[in-house]
């Protein structure tokens, strides 16, 4: 069981806040995407989650005990790049987890326990589809194949919880499909909790079991910087039921994430089409239509 | 006619054309050495070829009379030792320093200013106080390397560790590596390139140390032997030896562009995705 809560967290950057009154509760095994237009501060949202930076006030729990304030390997991350240790071939790239865990040069796994590790990250390669290149610098690699092997150093550690940032963002549309089957994949067998930051709103749509839309409530136009951002939609989906991909019209290729005005708009409408498989809706900006 | 830029040369022209400027400096101080011998048969400014193969066998083919050494290669023997162990801890020194000072933010606020003074001191003005220190033996022309090389080397890498993703340093930890792990496994395998990069421009001012200091005060090598036989406007030793010292700077420059190739192979792979 990992549930993940979010408890009143606000965050700003010397006097200009980000980020206010963000809860959320995230049960187990929740597929969580974070939309939002760029700058309202998803970024800064999955920073938090992995301690790479500190709220200003409230905090994360996971499991009622709050975050260590460093990253750790309860929380596995994959970056749009430089997820991966240029350095080291993908096979060692999978293996250096363990390794690393281990301790010093004087305890890390040799001899038998080695070999076990080792097949384990082969047999984790072949099952991102990386089989055929555990002997592969990076560098030698595809922007989509450097993810599948940033998914599998990450998986290795069996961490509890994947944060994604914009994993998916420089790849071309048909590798981004591929790689939306295998996290899928990965998130159900694993009964583990992903929380990916997207602006892709087909991609938030096709992916998660619960949407959350990052943005301003309260926007000052003379002054873009006075308000921070909060939750304005959160939808939990139906895991069983996916909204219908057909809807993915024109306009949703084009939904700017630096327009904040066309991507409400589309989000509304995405919301509509999905129909019946939003179980819930909520939010700051559900709550101020209700007021 | 296409433009100038258009024209490529195939490889093996364009190994001749590398050698020709070799051959033309070579045919050239032939005919100026011709013209000067013609003239006056006991010019000493551009001896003959044959006459750089005589001092040659004698300092390098005969035994000294009173020592019973080889001057030529005692000499190289003498100079290779101090450089190498110059460079050696320059290269130790940067590494100890550079990567704790370019990754942990206390001590690269607290040290990479001073690093940046340091750097900037003229080595060979405090030669005297390294002769006062150390005394005119083996170790003030060694401390002499080491303080022209290694804080250059040292900024040099403690910028190159600032160079490298956050999202790794990142990723490690998530990963469970401690600090140690972290600079040891993370940062400097891929520090190494670059210092391997840095190291070979540094050679030029390794060379030109030692032999400032071998010139002021030594009893051999490389440096020393071209001083001392000035005074004899012995140039059928001098110009042999500086095509000796460029040699053995271009052995060295070519051994680490191989270390390199060898050490970090990832490096140096084509990008060509699989």
């Amino acid at each position: 069981m990992t549930e993940i809560t979010v408890d009143n967290v606000f965050k700003s950057y010397a006097m200009t806040p980000v980020l206010e009154r963000v809860s959320v509760t995230l049960p187990d095994h929740e597929f969580c995407t974070i939309l939002g237009p760029s700058g309202a501060g998803k970024s800064t949202m999955l920073r938090i989650l992995l301690s790479m930076e500190t709220p200003t006030s409230g905090q994360v729990l996971i499991d009622g005990v709050p975050i260590d304030d460093e990253p750790q390997p309860d929380r596995g991350v994959v970056f749009q790049r430089y997820s991966v240790f240029p350095h080291m071939t993908a096979l060692k790239n999978v293996m250096i987890g363990p390794e690393l865990k281990a301790g010093n040069w004087f305890t890390r796994p040799l001899g038998a326990k080695r070999r076990q590790l080792r097949n384990r990250a082969a047999s984790l390669l072949e099952e991102v589809g990386l089989g055929h290149a555990i002997d592969k610098f990076p560098s030698q690699l595809s922007g989509g194949m450097q993810q599948r092997l940033a998914i599998a150093q990450a998986m290795i550690m069996e961490p509890k919880v994947l944060l994604l940032d914009e994993p998916f963002g420089a790849l071309d549309p048909a590798t981004k499909r591929s790689m939306h089957g295998l996290i899928l994949d990965l998130w159900e067998r694993n009964k583990m909790t992903i929380v990916m930051v997207t602006h892709d709103i087909q991609e938030a749509f096709t992916l998660g079991t619960r949407i959350l839309m990052i943005d301003k409530v309260r926007d000052d136009p003379h002054a873009p910087a006075a308000y921070g951002s909060t939750i304005t939609h959160d939808l939990k989906l139906d895991p069983n039921r996916r909204p219908p991909l057909a809807v993915v019209t024109e306009d949703t290729m084009d939904a700017s994430e630096d327009d904040p005005h066309s991507m409400r708009a589309i989000f509304a409408r995405w919301t509509e089409n999905a129909g019946d498989a939003v179980l819930e809706k909520g939010g700051a900006a559900l709550k101020a239509h209700a007021d | 006619m296409k433009r100038a830029f258009n024209y490529v040369p195939s490889r093996p022209t364009a190994i001749m054309l590398a050698c020709l400027p070799f051959i033309l400096a070579v045919i050239i101080y032939l005919i100026g050495s011709e013209m000067r011998l013609a003239e006056n048969p006991k010019d000493k400014l551009m001896p003959s070829f044959s006459s750089f193969g005589e001092a040659m066998n004698a300092l390098a083919f005969t035994e000294n009379r009173r020592t019973g050494e080889y001057v030529f290669w005692q000499d190289t023997y003498v100079s290779l030792e101090r450089l190498l162990t110059g460079l050696g801890i320059s290269v130790a020194l940067c590494l100890l320093i550079g990567l704790p000072v370019g990754f942990l933010p206390y001590l690269r606020r607290m040290w990479e200013p001073f690093i940046a003074a340091f750097s900037l001191i003229p080595p060979l003005a405090v030669l005297p106080i390294l002769f006062i220190m150390f005394g005119l033996g083996e170790t003030s022309k060694i401390v002499l390397i080491v303080f022209g090389v290694a804080p250059f080397l040292t900024r040099d890498v403690a910028l190159s560790v600032a160079q490298i993703p956050r999202e790794q340093i990142i990723k490690a930890q998530t990963l469970g590596a401690s600090t140690l792990q972290i600079m040891t496994q993370i940062i400097l395998p891929q520090v190494l390139p670059r210092l391997f990069d840095s190291l070979r421009l540094s050679l030029g001012a390794a060379w030109l140390f030692l032999i400032a200091a071998e010139a002021i005060a030594s009893e051999g090598g490389l440096g020393y032997r071209i001083f001392l036989v000035r005074r004899y406007l012995s140039m059928d030793v001098i110009l042999p030896y500086v095509l000796w010292i460029t040699l053995l700077a271009f052995l060295m420059d070519y051994a680490l562009a191989a270390m390199s190739r060898w050490a970090c192979r990832w490096k140096h792979l084509e990008m060509k995705p699989a």
